[in-house]
């Protein structure tokens, strides 16, 4: 079963002026439907807003459909009875890395879930204990998070939602504000929580070099999805996505551009050995 | 008009036992009309760098000089230095306050005692050289995009005419959307208006294509300073300190390795792809 | 570098007295404080003393931190001190000019001083051995009685908590944003009064507007990782008292009975 399922999902943000009369409606998702099958991984692309963050948003019942719906593991997140299972079914991550760390110990951060929902002190421990082996800062636990890097705190925050065993973590930009050192050590952090524990991640970014290993990308406009399919589906439109102004890896750009300029190469090149492996090809030149 | 930066070292905490040395012995001459890009890592000192070029953070020891001048002289006006030196820090959008997007650019020009019609004039100006609509100028800058905000950020620095604009960390945060558009508007200023640029940055693919010199920073000291196609040469040893040549240089190496004889100093993909072309086209 | 800044400037080492429940160690402090406003001769301030050094003995904590906490209230000291010195009437000892210092004043004055210097180090030992978190967790617990008249004691706790926890984050923040406008041409040094205020607008605005903004997407974090409140909730620290807890309390109890019975003959 599907542990999301979004049918024709819409929501408009509503501005209103001081006397909360509307002023505005701006439709920031635009009948959405898709589904996404449990252990994937799946990376959601677009610019700043194109909907994705709003869409993310979503899977946490953190906002409800203005129409449509949201099944998290078959329950709808209208449902107020629902919310904390959808919650602690679907973890999430945020941009910020300072703004989602409450405890003032990592240890004590990564316990504040499983707090929450109520688990004996000694499973608690235990819990911390693998989830933060599981991001590579079990060293850490006893530090103060305003001492860590960026990508350390955004590790600490994936830890603290896997403490709260989901099935599926939603991982909102965690990269937006992080050198390039921090975003591989979460992307690979998220990338080996579905690779071992099986665990569904749902990638937000505009990264394009952090989606090639997704099963499966979508990549937003606009508030709808304009194209979806493997990496290499979706790189091979390399056009499209440059008018979307979303960057495509370089390697990619470059046998784009050596097919343009009529040297026969596959379309959706992703990796340099591919590259080399194609120019090896004979019989390349028309 | 130059800069010129004599065995600087800034260490922080002096007194304590904490001590940190932020900088070491830090050489750089930066020189009307350049256009740097200042790399390295997290904590590789490039913001504490660029705090001493406006006389922000004073050195621990070494000399400064602003045309000659040196800075920490008592009769030379660190007020005057700042507003020939503009500094746009991290997240710059973070500091707007005014009500309107055009009060709050005339902040600088503002601070120093312009006469109010040259403050409007500047204003209007540095909103035009970002590339800012008229439509916006009176309203809030906080209704605005995070690009649009960062722009006018910027717009604010630039109507104190600095004669080189340092930009730590423009397009942090931003989509590639966005920060391909701050970008080129950098570019553009450096071109048009020829200010001197400092842009700071963690990537070298962003900045591959705009800059003409790269100074790479690494644990508080200057690891190579030269143009951009000699620093990537020494793609391996960046490597090591945690930073990357833009990609292209790795395609051209392994390419190389592979059997195929280019030439491995191409930074941008239009001349990879005439390189590769050149050799089996 | 601001972020360094732990507030209560918390000393990281293993100690017994970092290892006592933070209850043991704010009843201690609430007690001590109250002792020394108690005592009434040398022997009591003696007894005070050795219970002070014994207990920092066991902290591990170098004296010198001790005495960082002083410097802040060194002015202070010197004020009570001399208001004490020169405004106690009683038996004239030396006379300059026109000050008279008198026998009492010099005994008032010194007590005085003692009794700041003891009050601020006893106070300090507990915010070095203890984490701002312990303690908070300390005052949700001593404080739960409260909960009966309807005090909020689990939010205050919470809000506590938070604010220790963002606190170096906004001072760093605050020196940044004064560094960007100053890099603007801003002043915020010269001029008068007036002057200076007007010259804060555009550090505080930005500022608000970080903090409420840092504010939303916390409590969004906040209810993403299913927090509601001080209901069903368990704790991953409980707080259970310990012997060395209560060998700490049979001890504390020692020293007051020591000061109510030697100390105020």
């Amino acid at each position: 079963m599907a542990i999301i399922e979004s049918k024709n999902l819409s929501f408009d943000y509503i501005r209103r002026d001081e006397n909360g009369n509307v002023e505005g409606i701006t439709r920031a998702v635009d009948d959405i439907s898709l589904s996404i099958e449990q252990g994937d991984f799946i990376a959601i692309l677009g610019h700043n807003g194109s909907g994705k963050s709003t869409f993310a948003k979503h899977l946490n019942a953190i906002l409800y459909p203005t129409e449509g719906s949201i099944y998290v593991d078959g329950k709808d997140t209208r449902k107020e009875e629902n919310i904390w299972d959808v919650r602690q079914t679907a973890g999430m991550v945020f941009q910020n890395p300072d703004n989602q760390i409450i405890g003032q110990v990592v240890e004590e951060d990564v316990g504040f879930g499983p707090e929450n929902l109520g688990i004996p002190t000694k499973e608690i421990w235990e819990r911390v204990e693998e989830s933060l082996k599981a991001v590579g800062m079990y060293e850490y636990r006893k530090h103060s998070p305003n001492k860590l890097s960026g990508g350390q705190k955004q590790r600490v925050s994936i830890a603290g939602v896997i403490a709260m065993h989901p099935k599926c973590i939603v991982l909102d930009e965690p990269t937006a504000m992080l050198d390039p050192n921090g975003r591989k050590d979460v992307i690979r952090a998220a990338r080996a929580l579905n690779d071992v524990e099986k665990v569904t991640i749902i990638l937000i970014t505009h990264y394009m070099e952090e989606v090639i290993y997704a099963d499966k990308v979508y990549v937003m406009d606009k508030g709808r999805v304009k194209l979806q399919g493997t990496p290499r589906e979706v790189f091979s439109h390399v056009e499209e996505l440059k008018e979307l102004r979303l960057d495509v890896p370089q390697v990619t750009l470059l046998a784009h551009e050596l097919q343009k300029r009529g040297l026969r190469i596959p379309d959706g090149i992703l990796t340099m050995d591919e590259l080399t492996a194609a120019l090896k090809m004979g019989d390349i030149c028309h | 008009m130059s800069l010129i930066l004599n065995h600087v070292y800034h260490i922080y905490g002096e007194d304590t036992t904490l001590q940190t040395a932020a900088l070491q012995d830090i050489c750089l001459t930066i020189n009307d009309g350049d256009f740097i890009g200042l790399i390295g890592h997290t904590g590789s000192g490039k913001s504490t760098l660029v705090q001493h070029l406006n006389g922000l953070l004073k050195a621990s020891k070494g000399d400064i000089l602003f045309n000659g001048q040196d800075i920490y002289d008592k009769d030379f006006s660190l007020k005057d230095l700042r507003s020939r030196v503009g500094l746009v820090f991290q997240y710059p959008e973070h500091q707007l306050f005014e009500t309107t997007v055009f009060e709050d650019v005339c902040f600088g020009p503002k601070n120093l005692g312009l006469s109010q019609k040259e403050v409007e004039l500047r204003a209007y100006e540095a909103l035009k050289q970002v590339g800012l609509e008229d439509d916006f100028f009176y309203q809030s800058p906080f209704e605005l995009s995070g690009g649009q905000k960062r722009r006018v950020a910027i717009a604010g620095v630039l109507a104190m005419k600095p004669d080189i604009l340092v930009l730590d960390e423009p397009t942090a945060g931003l989509d590639p959307k966005g920060r391909d558009e701050i970008l080129g508007q950098v570019k553009k200023l450096h071109d048009e208006s020829n200010i001197t640029v400092v842009l700071v940055s963690h990537s070298m693919e962003d900045v591959a294509n705009y800059v003409n010199r790269i100074v790479v920073m690494n644990r508080g000291r200057i690891l190579y300073d030269d143009v951009p196609k000699a620093v990537f040469s020494h793609y391996k040893e960046l490597e090591e300190v945690g930073l990357a040549a833009p990609q292209v240089t790795y395609i051209m190496h392994k390419l190389l390795e592979e059997g195929f004889p280019v030439r491995t100093d191409a930074t941008t993909i239009k001349e990879a792809a005439d390189e590769i072309l050149r050799v089996i086209g | 570098m601001l972020r360094d800044i732990t507030l209560g400037q918390y000393y990281q080492t293993d100690s017994v007295i970092h290892r006592l429940d933070p209850r043991v160690k704010l009843t201690s402090t609430f007690v001590f404080i109250i002792s020394l406003f108690l005592v009434k001769n040398v022997w009591g301030y003696l007894i005070a003393l050795c219970f002070l050094a014994g207990v920092i003995r066991l902290s591990k904590v170098p004296f010198k931190f001790m005495i960082k906490g002083m410097k802040a209230i060194v002015f202070l000291l010197l004020l009570t001190v001399v208001f004490n010195l020169f405004l106690t009437p009683g038996t004239p000892l030396i006379q300059i000019w026109k000050l008279t210092i008198t026998k009492e004043g010099l005994r008032t004055a010194v007590m005085m001083a003692v009794r700041l210097t003891f009050l601020i180090i006893g106070s300090s030992v507990m915010t070095l051995t203890t984490t701002p978190n312990n303690l908070t967790d300390g005052l949700e617990s001593l404080m739960k009685p409260l909960n009966k008249i309807k005090v909020p004691v689990h939010e205050i706790a919470m809000m506590m908590s938070i604010a220790l926890r963002f606190i170096p984050i906004l001072l760093e923040e605050t020196d940044k944003i004064m560094k960007a406008q100053i890099a603007r041409g801003a002043d915020f040094e010269s001029g008068n009064i007036i002057k200076k205020a007007k010259a804060m607008v555009p550090l505080l605005v930005p500022l608000f507007i970080s903090a409420f903004r840092r504010a939303n997407d916390l409590a969004m974090a906040m209810e993403a990782r299913c927090y509601r409140g001080g209901e069903h909730r368990t704790k991953m620290k409980p707080l259970i008292y310990k012997r060395r807890d209560r060998i700490a309390y049979f001890v504390l109890l020692a020293y007051f009975a020591a000061c109510i019975g030697i100390g105020r003959l």
